[in-house]
């Protein structure tokens, strides 16, 4: 399903590289935890497969598509099909959390019908049923983040990339995030994520990619957090 | 699609524009400067090519007989005159009259009613006032007068035509409000510019702060011009009640200025101006704001998207 082959990613002279000839394959319906130190390149890694960045050499697919050789209308396509949860939630603030998710669903060229149906649905599944027409800066870290993963999940995308999404919560608040992550793996969603959190991984008991200075150092099929 | 793709644009417009209060209220305040200085230009064109008209509207020829003339040979010219295509009309002053009208003019100075009465005759001849349809058909008119009729001539029942010595004035005159409205044009052009970079710069502000609310949208997978179209929007709102604002300064502003625009100018009440062309005054405000509203947003965001 992703593909990175021989991926390297500089930002300048002088600067080690971010990411430094990264090989990684990823199947449909994993769970893949990214760990590492601070600049170890787990953000790089997350903006890559956003067409965020370009890589300096190596090519990154989604599925089939060389994700840096898709022109811009195709860039949209690709990200309307990877849900996306950050550690600083990325909520538009001028939007209730309704509108929030159903900007996702407008993008994606649903109908008024599905976002008024699927909306409260995917609400009630992270939690959020009385929060509709509440504004992000009206919510907690947690609930924020939640809506987030609501915004993320609400087209069923094939891909969900989490970075750092538990970086700013509290211990009761990241287990909720992680046990909704969890959920949305099981109902066969692939799952990316970044974090620094030793007991999210070692709880999880899924596969664990470890990185350092820019390169895979460890990839484990249940792993541990080692670094 | 298309259809709700348009409506959930023209919705988010609206809904950012209400929403992002303070900002929508800078924006519209420094375009409402803008469209005043439009209105500036507007007024006073307006004001300068009606005085002009109306200078123009003052001209017009008096041809003064000699008082030995006449009535006979000054139905001959006047009915030579009304042959004329670009003649208006001819109104005949009978020396009587002209005698008459001096003495009522004069009626205080006794002197000059004394020196008439020293006099056997009449020492006034009679006048043909002559009005021509357009301005600047009164040369043609003068020139007949010169070639037919030459004061100049020995014998000539006329004495003299006034038409060059008004012209000079009326030319000079002509020229200072040309001048004037050229060198309005080119200070207001520059105010306008002013006032336009100021807004654009207002609204780059307001696209600076909705910078992230950009990349987010990109991220969630949104197209340019799903991003694009609802700020554009939002612009073409700002210029909508920039134009309300501007045109509910201008009523009572043109009100208070009415009589005094009216004594200085040649009887022209700008108020008046105002509620005639209140109409047009709209649509060029509206098309103003809304044009400098939506290009200034359509810009100001472009550099955001260029970002991948």
């Amino acid at each position: 399903m992703i593909y990175f082959d021989n991926v390297s990613k500089h930002y300048g002279e002088g600067i080690p590289p971010a990411l430094n000839g990264v090989d990684l394959k990823i199947e449909p319906g994993e769970f893949v935890s990214f760990v590492g130190h601070s600049g170890a390149g787990k953000t790089t890694l997350v903006k890559l497969l956003l067409a965020e960045e370009k890589p300096s050499a190596g090519e990154v697919f989604f599925e089939s598509a060389n994700i840096h050789e898709l022109k811009p209308r195709y860039v949209s396509e690709l990200r309307q099909n990877i849900g996306t949860v950050f550690q600083d939630f990325r909520l538009i603030p001028k939007k209730t959390v309704y509108e929030n998710i159903a900007f996702a669903m407008e993008v994606a060229g649903c109908t008024d019908e599905e976002i008024r149906t699927d909306v409260p649905h995917v609400l009630e599944l992270v939690g959020l049923e009385g929060k509709a027409f509440n504004f992000p800066h009206e919510l907690s870290g947690g609930e924020q983040q939640r809506v987030a993963i609501a915004r993320a999940i609400i087209n069923q995308p094939a891909l969900l990339v989490a970075d750092e999404p538990t970086g700013n919560l509290d211990p009761l608040n990241t287990h909720e995030i992680i046990e909704i992550l969890r959920k949305v793996n099981d109902l066969g969603t692939t799952v990316l994520l970044t974090t620094h959190n030793k007991d999210v991984i070692n709880s999880l008991e899924r596969r664990v990619v470890t990185l350092e200075d820019g390169k895979i150092i460890r990839d484990d099929e249940t792993g541990k957090y080692v670094i | 699609m298309i259809m709700l793709g348009l409506k959930r644009i023209l919705r988010t417009g609206f809904v950012q524009f209400w929403r992002n209060g303070i900002v929508s209220l800078s924006a519209v305040l420094v375009m409402t400067v803008t469209l005043l200085v439009i209105s500036v230009i507007i007024f006073a064109s307006a004001l300068l090519t009606e005085s002009l008209a109306s200078i123009e509207e003052k001209v017009d020829i008096n041809v003064y007989f000699v008082p030995s003339a006449t009535e006979d040979d000054v139905l001959v010219v006047q009915g030579a005159l009304e042959q004329l295509p670009e003649v208006a009309f001819v109104n005949y002053t009978t020396k009587e009259v002209v005698l008459e009208n001096f003495k009522v003019r004069h009626a205080t100075d006794a002197s000059k009613l004394d020196a008439l009465d020293e006099l056997d005759e009449n020492p006034f001849g009679a006048v043909l006032n002559v009005k021509a349809d357009q301005p600047q058909q009164y040369e043609g008119i003068q020139n007949f007068l010169q070639e037919n009729y030459s004061p100049t001539e020995v014998g000539s029942v006329i004495e003299t035509v006034n038409y060059f010595e008004n012209k000079k004035a009326i030319d000079r005159l002509s020229q200072i409000i040309e001048a004037g409205e050229r060198l309005g044009a080119i200070v207001t052009a520059m105010f306008i510019v002013i006032s336009v970079l100021i807004t654009l710069n207002t609204i780059r502000l307001a696209m600076y702060i909705s910078r992230d609310e950009i990349h987010v949208m990109k991220l969630v997978g949104a197209k340019k011009n799903y991003i694009t179209a609802p700020f554009v929007i939002t612009g073409a709102l700002y210029g909508v009640a920039a134009s309300v604002i501007t045109l509910l300064i201008l009523w009572p502003l043109t009100f208070y200025l009415g009589p005094t625009t009216e004594s200085f100018f040649v009887n022209i009440n700008i108020f008046n101006y105002f509620i005639s062309s209140l109409g047009q005054i709209v649509l060029i405000l509206l098309v103003s704001g809304v044009i400098i509203g939506s290009v200034s947003s359509f810009l100001a965001i472009k550099r955001y998207l260029k970002v991948r």
